[in-house]
């Protein structure tokens, strides 16, 4: 069944999509949209690094976004640019160095838009190995920290006193993200990653009461978001990740149709007519 | 009054500077078990900060800050917004920093009179009605130690002495030592063991009636406050239940001031006005 490219597409986008609606539930919560954007960006910095010292991509990938994610907590204690600033310079600075270097070296050849945009072609059964592995280990070190991270998320000073080491937390966060980026990035590609940790998130919101409820839908609805825009894509001959991402965001926009008002109208009329 | 046992928290001629400000300077007090001490002063003069060095929030610049070991401590920070993306039931709440059991979250809801919001999200509750869940929560996990930043904040009059009534009743049934920071002096002043009036430092401190009656007191707040607090009286003789039913209060009279917090809710011989 894994010799078809389709089916470890979908199987290799459905786990990326479950590791994700967790950790993109923080994002929202804690409104780090950009700096998930400057992390993934900073992904093809890290792809045009694999590629001149010839080391392994994802974990190159990997290793570049905990970098810049260090750069960005150091740059921002010095505090001499606001936050936003320094994310936009970041962020378009790795994705330009990363272009850059790219095209100066002229003996690879490098499929551009799919590491922009990601390439379902491209999946193999070692990247899903890759996923399912580093996603089940993403998953129980968030499960570890959640407690921690969700207390210092409400209010930081409540989980330094009552004795949580939200700090440390929040480090492995950030790695956990970076380590999500380097395992999606080829699903999704560079450019998409944060919509995928986003939007699921944000229609999740509308249907949970919990945050541990939110993270399970999340997870739900950025599955189903990768199997049909994979369909879409399959069938029209659209690029798989935007093809997920559009279908993830039509899930946001009917989540935000007064559904339940109209189930009330709908009950509401019944008797009056009968 | 109840008998005041081990020191949980004390602070040595500390200070907290931030770049070449001294936030506060050269504070020196001491938490027993029981105890009740409260900080007062004017806006920016450090209250909020001595209570984090005592909490081990802030570090002090000068002098230090020595706790109990392995002490359970709560704490309600002055400002807590929580987001309106964060799905987040009271219930769960109670949990935040350590899990709690059904029975204790049960109870700590029932003191604080908030049964019925269970289940309520908490970015939908009024001022009064989140600062008892605060309070609520705080007290799940039975703290040795509790730090009360402005607990009665947006709560109206009455409220106000409904809480700082089941403030001392807090510390009366778990026995624990208070830090409590008011503006409301005349209606803290009844209810505390020692009172600690600063203003970057500490003007004056001791028996509430010793700072009342203390010139630095009358200089910092005007003799009217002074005054009032001299004459304060309080009249109100009933409460309003959550179900907006009203009980009579029994006279409350020093000896029986101190009741379980479980008092309030076994209103026995009390009558009900429809």
């Amino acid at each position: 069944m894994l010799d078809d490219f389709f089916i470890r597409a979908v199987i290799g986008g459905i786990g990326v999509a479950v590791i994700a609606g967790p950790l993109g539930c923080f994002i929202v919560w804690r409104r780090l949209a950009y700096f998930g954007d400057t992390l993934s960006h900073s992904a093809l910095l890290g792809v045009a690094m694999a590629l001149l010292l010839e080391l392994n991509i994802t974990f190159t990938i990997f290793m570049i976004s905990v970098i810049v994610a260090m750069l960005l907590l150091l740059l921002q204690r010095q505090a001499q640019l606001s936050s936003d600033a320094l994310l936009g310079l970041l962020a378009h600075a790795t994705l330009a160095v990363g272009l850059v270097v790219l095209a100066f070296m002229t003996w690879v050849r490098v499929d551009l838009m799919g590491f922009l945009f990601g390439d379902i072609l491209a999946i193999n059964t070692t990247d899903i190995v890759l996923i399912y592995i580093g996603g089940l280990a993403v998953l129980t070190a968030l499960a570890l920290i959640w407690k921690t991270l969700f207390a210092a998320t409400v209010n930081y000073e409540i989980a330094v006193a009552e004795g949580l080491k939200p700090d440390r937390a929040n480090f492995f966060f950030m790695v956990l993200m970076a380590a999500v980026i380097a395992i999606s990035m080829k699903i999704v590609g560079v450019l998409l990653i944060t919509a995928l940790l986003i939007i699921p998130a944000a229609t999740a919101r509308r249907f949970a009461i919990t945050p541990e409820m939110m993270a399970i839908v999340a997870s739900t609805i950025g599955a189903a978001s990768v199997w049909i825009g994979l369909e879409g894509s399959l069938r029209w001959d659209t690029p798989a990740g935007p093809s997920i991402v559009v279908a993830a965001l039509l899930g946001f926009i009917i989540s935000l149709l007064p559904v339940q008002w109209l189930f009330k109208r709908l009950n509401f009329n019944r008797p009056m007519r009968g | 009054m109840p008998k005041i046992g081990e020191t949980l928290v004390s602070l040595h001629n500390a200070g907290v500077r931030v770049s070449d400000k001294w936030l506060v300077r050269g504070v020196s007090l001491n938490v027993r078990r029981g105890e009740i001490v409260t900080l007062i002063g004017p806006n920016g003069s450090g209250k909020s900060t001595t209570a984090k060095m005592a909490l081990n929030v802030i570090e002090p610049s000068e002098g230090n800050a020595q706790c109990k070991h392995h002490i359970r401590v709560s704490y309600v920070p002055q400002k807590l917004v929580v987001d309106w993306t964060m799905p987040l039931t009271v219930n769960r709440f109670m949990a935040l920093t350590h899990s709690a059991n059904e029975s204790d979250i049960q109870r700590a809801l029932s003191a604080t009179g908030i049964e019925h919001l269970k289940n309520a999200q908490v970015r939908n509750l009024s001022g009064g009605e989140f600062q008892r869940v605060l309070l609520a929560r705080a007290i799940v996990n039975r703290p040795e130690l509790l730090v009360l930043d402005e607990p009665v904040q947006g709560v109206d009059f009455n409220g106000e002495i409904e809480l700082y009534r089941l403030i001392e009743k807090i510390r009366t049934e778990l026995d624990c030592g208070i830090i409590l920071i008011s503006h409301d002096l005349h209606v803290v002043m009844s209810s505390t063991d020692k009172v600690i009036c600063l203003n970057g430092h500490v003007c004056c401190s001791g028996s509430p009636e010793a700072v009342a009656s203390a010139p630095e007191f009358r200089t910092l707040f005007g003799d009217r406050a002074a005054n009032e607090l001299a004459f304060y009286k309080h009249n109100h003789d009933h409460e309003h239940l959550p179900d907006r039913t009203v009980q009579k209060l029994k006279k409350v009279s020093p000896a029986s001031r101190h009741q379980s917090v479980e008092g309030t809710s076994n209103s026995e011989g009390l009558k009900r006005h429809a």
